[in-house]
């Protein structure tokens, strides 16, 4: 058994190696180490808690924890990159999961029962926090799963006087809070119910009226909210560790989101209340010009001659599973002497930084992956720009039509390339809604069908 | 429907109409297609070559005017021609309207239905069908060719074991289509190329193509709604011969493109311009049809000056070339207008409307304006909002006094909070708001590219959570708080180990 002071010093350390955890993400070497540091992290925390004075009960920790990891290493193994969002989305409604239990455990809590006054009060409050944040992220979170396993349709679900009904919510949530906070000893079990049922439908709520093309947003709000959760329950179990981590987790998801929103030109707030991506908008100009469509075997000579060539894949590619042919085109390309890189635009794929795993797992070495401001550079001496499975993200509209919805958005400027090939199942609508001029232009072609195929397909014919 | 392809009169005109490649196209779109004995001649296209596509070849002209509904002529048609046409023909050739109202009087009496193909408005969707652009770009190239076989030296620089052999240095005026083709063409011959035009948005097009654009220090923007060029003021054209001055005295091949509808060529060289060359050099005047861009130009002839400047007033066409675009050109018109089978004259039409210049005995012309260049607008739009953002010093004053409240506001909620809240609160208190101004700076150095494992780290380490389980579990199973931290710590284990490992296997597959 450790002293508190020990124990103290261990979670310090425990939070030191978070930081730097966090720290080593900002560039790809550092990243190992940092997940080292990480897990080092955490059997510190673990271990300094487990061996603590005031707990009890090791024997079912150890059983929860043995059958917990089992699982955990199982599904972390199977998982496929492109279902990476599905399985972020249900680590987080774990999250949420464990704050509200911990939450409602805090309140049966004996200890708490003896606290007093103001002290009293102020442990409730935080109590009835954890739980409220805790509930909103585990719904959420299993909302945001469903969505995006295509479980629950990505339409956003909006119906009339929604914003009334949550105001309403929120002042019940407010009124059962002082209700909660004045009532004896465990009186107040009603109260928890009734608010976590509350919080679980504005999570459900929240999470469904948000569209398909901004679920890289929400899943980083439930990444900050799992985070300000384990804040929250620091709070109530006077936990330094809980409190330093909880907050980390909270801003980094709280910064993914905002870096989101910039990159779709939206606040932050629209989305959160939003709906948009709810297919046809009208809106934008009247497009001019026709589509023309290529053949296999033209792209593969049109990519023989080219010297440069820019890739710009979007979410069709995750879908195809299309990552490994595109690595096998970029390794032949390379040796007949091509110089080939691959734009990403932020938003692409359905999670914060998506496209950069997918060709990582398809072994495509990451100095040729280049972010949206540097390509963007590039294009007008490129050859050919080849776009896989990207619709909004490579919309001209968004710079030069100011009726468009997604105005003002950066988007990557393929157009400026000598020729676009567009790889697209058909000429449906992108999940903003929008047409895209950039079908029509005089040096676009659309080659059709899945992504995967036509990849394939090129490789064969080069 | 028939489509006849009469030979070319004029003198100096070696293209044709249609080539075996475009006749096969017609008949494609459903056209019968007559062509005179010898009509691809020139541009040596055979006339079996003709059958062999699916045209018929007959003897003579008359023959074509009669049988064919519509014709397709490069040049426009004399009066003699005219003479053969009938009512409700439809003709489509060069005409240039502004300069030949004799000449549309004449086919509106006829009744002909003439489209000038040089009248196509220049928007994208007409792109196609322009063929001052698919010509421009034959001149802009044959400008360079025929530029350089009139210079005595290589263009590109060499060492070579006989000794060092300067690059030469060629000036392309007005970077229109011909003016780009040229500088492209100049480019990969291995000149240096300089290119000036008046208007700024040209700029990047002709570093595009590896030229360095020059400019004169005045402001001014030669771009209008239409797409060519305006005359400039005096202050400008002052500024711009002076340039030319500096640039005669250098360069060895200038090639000039400037020309303004409707009106003669601009004259940019000038005589003391010339004069300030040196001997050898050579001027490729692609204006030379519209008056000439210098003013020793003449029209069709090779000249040399007294101090050995070779001034290009002709150009060989390249009719080979020259007949499959332009031939190519004509039959995206015909397509657009409904092919063989559904052949119509659509005065509502962009293209159509403006190019029919005689239409039902009527003359159509000057058309409409048609403003094409989208840039005019966005500029109006882009100084109106230029105006509405404040400057960046007032920006930074509004932004010094919001700081400043918000920090007012936040010490005055913590003094409120320090009074009400107990003494361990605010110890918690401190680190979490420490905490969150760490995590801050820490999670902006974060590559864009990690951004899906730093949601999996985090994800694994917000499992901390787990702590708040571990402290509230106790020996006794039937205590509901013992069963819901055990539950607690199940879950936010799998959160951890899932965490951690989908982080280590993705992260694995980064590499360089």
């Amino acid at each position: 058994m450790i002293t508190e002071q020990i124990q103290t010093a261990a979670y310090l350390f425990a939070g030191i190696l978070f930081i730097l955890s966090l720290g080593g993400l900002s560039s790809q070497e550092g990243a190992k180490r940092g997940v080292f540091y990480g897990i080092i992290g955490m059997a510190i925390a673990i271990l300094s808690t487990v061996l603590g004075e005031e707990v009890e009960g090791h024997v079912y920790i150890i059983i929860a924890i043995a059958i917990a990891s089992l699982i955990g290493i199982i599904v972390a193994r199977k998982v496929e990159m492109t279902s990476m969002p599905q399985l972020v989305a249900i680590l987080h409604s774990f999250v949420g999961l464990a704050a509200v239990l911990v939450g409602f455990g805090s309140y049966l809590d004996p200890h708490t029962l003896e606290l007093t006054g103001a002290e009293h009060s102020i442990h409730l409050v935080e109590v009835y926090i954890g739980v409220f944040i805790g509930a909103i992220t585990f719904t959420g979170s299993i909302i945001a799963w469903g969505k995006l396993d295509g479980k629950i349709r990505s339409k956003p679900l909006l119906y009339p006087g929604r914003h009334t009904v949550n105001i309403i919510l929120v002042v019940i949530t407010i009124v059962l809070a002082v209700l909660f906070t004045q009532a004896e000893g465990t009186d107040g079990m009603l109260y928890l119910y009734i608010m976590t049922a509350i919080a679980s439908f504005i999570g459900v709520m929240l999470v469904m009226a948000i569209g398909g093309a901004d679920m890289p947003v929400v899943v980083s709000m439930l990444n900050s909210y799992s985070g300000w959760a384990a804040a929250a329950a620091g709070f109530m179990l006077g936990n330094d560790l809980l409190i330093i981590t909880g907050a980390l987790v909270g801003s980094s998801g709280a910064i993914l989101s905002i870096i989101m929103c910039e990159a779709m030109n939206r606040s932050f707030l629209s989305v959160i209340f939003g709906g948009f991506g709810d297919a046809p908008v009208s809106g934008g100009k009247e497009i001019e010009g026709e589509v023309t469509s290529i053949t296999h075997e033209e792209v593969a000579e049109l990519l023989k001659d080219a010297r440069k060539v820019v890739i710009v894949p979007g979410y069709g590619m995750a879908v195809a599973k299309a990552q490994y042919p595109v690595n096998e085109l970029l390794q032949k390309l390379k040796k007949q002497g091509t110089s080939v890189s691959f734009g990403i635009h932020p938003v692409a794929g359905r999670l914060p930084g998506h496209m950069n795993v997918l060709l990582a797992e398809a072994n495509v070495p990451y100095d040729v992956v280049k972010e949206m401001e540097e390509v963007n550079v590039d294009l007008p001496d490129t050859d050919v720009a080849m776009i896989i499975g990207a619709n909004d993200i490579v919309n001209p509209g968004a710079e030069d039509d100011e009726s468009s919805p997604i105005y003002g958005m950066p988007v990557i400027q393929v157009w400026n390339a000598k020729k676009v090939i567009v790889m697209k199942r058909s000429m449906a609508v992108g999940y903003a809604g929008v047409q895209n001029p950039l079908f029509y232009k005089e040096n676009t072609d659309m080659l059709y069908g899945d992504a995967k195929d036509s990849v394939d397909k090129i490789n064969s014919a080069l | 429907m028939k489509v006849g392809i009469p030979c070319e009169l004029s003198p100096g005109e070696m293209r044709v109409a249609a080539t075996p490649k475009t006749t096969q196209r017609l008949i494609k779109q459903g056209f019968e297609v007559v062509i005179e004995k010898d009509a691809g001649k020139h541009s040596k296209y055979a006339d079996q070559d003709y059958e062999k596509a699916g045209a018929s070849v007959l003897a003579t002209a008359k023959e074509i005017y009669e049988s064919a509904d519509i014709i397709l002529k490069v040049q426009a048609p004399n009066g003699e021609e005219i003479e053969m046409m009938h009512k409700g023909q439809v003709s489509l050739s060069y005409l240039w309207p502004a300069q030949n109202e004799e000449l549309m009087q004449k086919l509106a009496n006829k009744g002909v239905n003439a489209i000038a193909m040089d009248a196509i408005p220049r928007i994208s969707r007409a792109q196609k069908m322009d063929v001052l652009s698919s010509m421009a770009n034959i001149a802009g190239y044959r400008a360079v060719i025929e530029g350089a076989n009139h210079f005595g030296r290589f263009l590109n620089g060499q060492i070579t074991a006989a000794g060092k052999v300067d690059p030469a240095k060629v000036l392309v005026i007005g970077a229109g289509v011909a003016g780009l083709a040229a500088i492209g063409a100049a480019k990969s011959l291995g000149a240096i190329v300089r290119a000036f035009d008046t208007r700024k948005e040209v700029a990047e097009q002709i570093e595009s193509m590896g030229a360095q654009f020059l400019t004169v220090d005045i402001e001014e923007d030669g771009a209008t709604a239409s797409g060519y060029s305006k005359v400039m003021s005096q202050a400008f054209i002052d500024a711009e011969m002076a340039l030319f001055t500096e640039q005669a005295k250098e360069v060895d091949i200038i090639i000039t493109t400037a020309q303004i509808p409707g009106r003669n060529a601009p004259k940019l060289i000038l005589d003391y311009h010339v004069e300030a060359m040196k001997s050898g050099s050579v001027i490729v005047d692609l204006a030379a049809s519209s008056g000439g861009n210098c003013v020793f130009t003449k029209n069709d002839e090779i000249y040399t000056t007294e101090n050995g400047v070779t001034i290009l007033g002709k150009l060989d066409q390249l009719p080979t070339q020259a007949s499959q675009l332009y031939g190519n050109n004509l039959c995206h018109l015909l397509d657009d207008m409904g092919k063989a089978e559904n052949f119509n004259i659509n005065m509502e039409d962009d293209v159509v409307s403006r190019a029919m210049v005689t239409y039902d005995g009527k003359i159509n012309w000057p058309p409409k304006p048609l403003p094409v260049s989208p840039q005019q607008t966005k500029t109006e739009e882009d100084t109106k909002a230029v105006k509405a953002v404040p400057t960046p010093a007032q920006k930074a004053k509004k932004a010094a006094l919001a700081n400043t409240i918000t920090l007012a506001v936040i010490g005055v909620l913590l003094f409120f909070l320090g009074k009400v809240a107990p003494a361990d609160f605010m110890g918690h208190f401190t680190v979490f708001v420490l905490a969150v101004f760490v995590g801050w700076q820490v999670i902006w150095n974060v590559s864009h590219a990690l951004h899906t494992p730093l949601m999996a780290v985090t994800n694994a380490i917000s499992g901390i959570i787990i702590i708040g389980g571990l402290i509230l579990t106790t020996n006794d199973l039937s205590n509901p708080m013992t069963i819901l931290a055990i539950i607690a710590i199940f879950v936010a284990s799998i959160n951890i180990v899932g965490g951690f490992l989908v982080t280590h296997r993705m992260l694995k597959m980064f590499r360089k």
